[in-house]
């Protein structure tokens, strides 16, 4: 039974490599050439502006991306829109993946028409990687601040949020700090959205409990041990919530990314989302590249245009994550000002860990994680 | 007799050969030369890893797990096909008990875990209903999401699996064996203990055996239950594949990997030994 869960994914996994091995190479080279250039350009302007571009990506006429579930950040929404705004059929590969199987694909499919186009990745797995992206500069590169971007385009931060607390409000009190959550108040109802040394979303969950209790980005050991009172106390359950489970009322507490809790509203209409007040929040963005093997180019370029266009950061803030342009669209009143006056207030210093204080914080994680939760 | 007709039967052999070589060959010659080799060069590093204290808790854990659960799934399986085999060969009883076995020894994996956190997890029915009408807590402090839990769970599957490779070994037991000790003056103790128990111990063993592999390979159910700290192998190593914070220890996943086809290829070992010694019984 089980095991032959493990076995079937094996299997699928062998056959995908024997297939990746048949399929022929894609081929780029369309009647115009524009095929072969849209894989070199690192702007519109080089394919000759944005209508040559929209022109290439038609005649594509495909795009495959990976790892997009479609209720994580409006996902859903923002496929569909693209498709339709420029009849390119999108296939959304493995929905629920981890940002290092979109690396693994990309690998394993390499020179196929299979292969990812696009990729959205954690900080950790982004900067890890970066060899294998096309460098590319959306209109609006300039919109965006230089901490948020590689300077050539490799990679640009596209969407972020804050390490947030949703709960039922139909079954829990609204917590008013983190120790609220080891009361009685709280018993077997608290879950992360991972295992820290597996997920990011898991990861920064604990780095808010540390910041919380005292510690710092350079200092997780306080939301360490304070995830392990919780196991011992009974208030955590360390299963995975999904839609399924906060719709049961199994997770009616889920310390998660501000803007995928905001999504379980659909789930639950009593659920709400809130930042701890008077704690510095935890902040992480994505990273969006574009994979230098492309099998769809141009369709690939376009879809970073359309991300990064005010109707593509408007659809992220629709599904409760912060857009990188905000500030800019703000000031130019292009932005869905309802939706964002909506967003979970932030007060003080958005904590924001480096690349080198992420690999300290995850090697104590890896030594200490299963102990503290076992 | 000509060549080809020689060679027929071993031509007919030859899709379950490419489908071993596919599915079993493949991967674990990949797995173990992933195990000992990195960026092309020949390294121990992985598998000294193993000896790591994180990697040998979750050893530790699925053995445990898997030997405990194999022996209650032995244990109740056995009782239970005993019951079903004195019903007699045609009993709606034993039809019914075996389809079921069936189903069951292949339900598992996400649905499982939450049936069972449904029923009996902190707001599960059974957990409501007993705090609100009896006053008792079965929920303590969330054992079903540790190592008893997943013992509980695990025996949901091998209970059905051990009815069903049992159900032969007692179907191979003769009435006639009973009529001679009963003739020759022995009574029910001494027939069980003497005769049955000999001849069904085998089996018994190698069939506890089999579930002990079933635990230890088993993934979706634990990973659907306990996502955090990674308490079992099979889980170490989805980790290890697929992490987005640990980077760079897919080959530590291969070298766990290594490990747990060691620990299985040891009880498959034993397994063969017994399975031979069963088939000389039954002959």
């Amino acid at each position: 039974m089980a095991s032959r869960t493990l076995r079937v994914s094996l299997v699928a996994a062998v056959g995908v490599a024997a297939l990746a091995a048949c399929a022929p190479p894609a081929k780029n080279t369309g009647s115009g050439g524009s095929g072969a250039d849209a894989a070199t350009a690192t702007s519109a302007a080089d394919l000759g502006g944005m209508d040559a571009l929209v022109k290439a990506a038609k005649k594509e006429g495909k795009l495959n991306v990976i790892a997009l579930p479609p209720d994580w950040a409006n996902y859903g929404n923002i496929i569909k829109t693209f498709g339709d705004k420029y009849g390119i059929k999108v296939t959304s590969q493995q929905p629920d993946a981890g940002s290092q199987d979109e690396i693994d694909a990309a690998k394993r499919t390499k020179g196929t028409d299979r292969a990812p186009d696009v990729f959205d990745l954690g900080q950790a797995v982004a900067l890890a990687n970066t060899s294998m992206y096309a460098k590319y500069k959306v209109a609006n590169f300039n919109d965006i601040g230089a901490q948020f971007k590689d300077p050539k385009g490799a990679w640009v931060n596209d969407y972020g949020g804050y390490m947030a607390i949703g709960y039922d409000s139909a079954k829990v009190p609204a917590p008013k700090s983190i120790d609220d959550l080891l009361g009685p108040a709280y018993k077997g109802k608290v879950a992360l959205n991972g295992d820290p040394t597996t997920s990011g979303a898991g990861f920064s969950g604990v780095l808010m409990a540390a910041v919380a209790k005292g510690g710092s980005a350079d200092n997780i050991k306080p939301g360490v041990d304070f995830f392990s009172q919780m196991k011992k106390a009974g208030n955590l359950v360390p299963v995975d919530p999904t839609s399924a489970t906060i719709k049961s009322g199994q997770t009616p507490v889920v310390i998660d990314w501000d803007y995928t809790n905001a999504a379980h509203v659909n789930d639950v209409k009593t659920w709400k989302v809130a930042l701890l007040p008077n704690v510095d929040p935890v902040g992480g963005f994505y990273y969006q590249a574009i994979n230098a093997d492309a099998p769809h180019p141009a369709a690939a370029r376009l879809w970073e245009e359309f991300l990064f266009s005010d109707q593509g950061q408007n659809l992220w803030l629709a599904g409760g994550a912060r857009p990188i342009r905000a500030d800019a669209m703000v000031k130019a009143g292009t932005i869905d000002k309802a939706k964002y006056d909506a967003l979970p207030k932030v007060t003080g210093t958005p904590v924001i860990p480096t690349t080198e204080q992420t690999t300290k914080m995850s090697d104590y994680l890896a030594k200490n994680w299963a102990a503290a939760v076992k | 007799m000509s060549r080809l007709a020689r060679l027929t039967p071993s031509l007919a052999l030859l899709p379950f050969l490419l489908y071993l070589t596919v599915f079993l060959l493949v991967p674990t010659v990949t797995v173990v030369v992933g195990a000992f080799a990195e960026n092309g060069r020949f390294t121990l590093a992985n598998i000294t890893a193993l000896a790591d204290p994180v990697a040998l808790t979750a050893l530790r854990t699925s053995v445990l797990l898997s030997a405990v659960s194999a022996v209650i799934g032995a244990v109740f399986g056995a009782v239970l096909a005993y019951l079903i085999v004195s019903g007699g060969q045609a009993s709606w009883l034993r039809r019914s008990v075996i389809s079921l076995s069936g189903v069951l020894a292949q339900c598992g994996g996400v649905m499982l875990a939450f049936a069972f956190i449904a029923t009996i997890g902190y707001s599960g029915v059974l957990t409501v209903w007993l705090r609100d009408h009896l006053g008792i807590d079965i929920f303590g402090s969330g054992w079903l999401f540790a190592l008893p839990g997943l013992i509980l769970v695990y025996a949901y599957f091998q209970i059905p699996l051990m009815v069903i490779v049992f159900l032969p070994a007692l179907d191979g037991i003769k009435p006639q064996w009973r009529e001679a000790s009963v003739n020759l003056g022995a009574n029910g103790w001494q027939y069980w203990t003497q005769v049955a128990f000999p001849l069904l111990r085998p089996a018994f063993l190698g069939a506890t055996l089999l579930l002990f592999a079933n635990a230890f390979a088993a993934y979706a159910t634990a990973a659907a239950l306990v996502s955090q700290g990674n308490p079992i192998v099979p889980l170490l190593i989805r980790s290890g594949l697929s992490s987005e914070v640990l980077l760079g220890h897919q080959h530590l996943a291969y070298a766990l990997a290594f490990e747990m086809i060691v620990v299985v290829a040891a009880v498959m070992g034993m397994y063969g030994l017994l399975l031979r010694r069963t088939a000389r019984w039954l002959r």
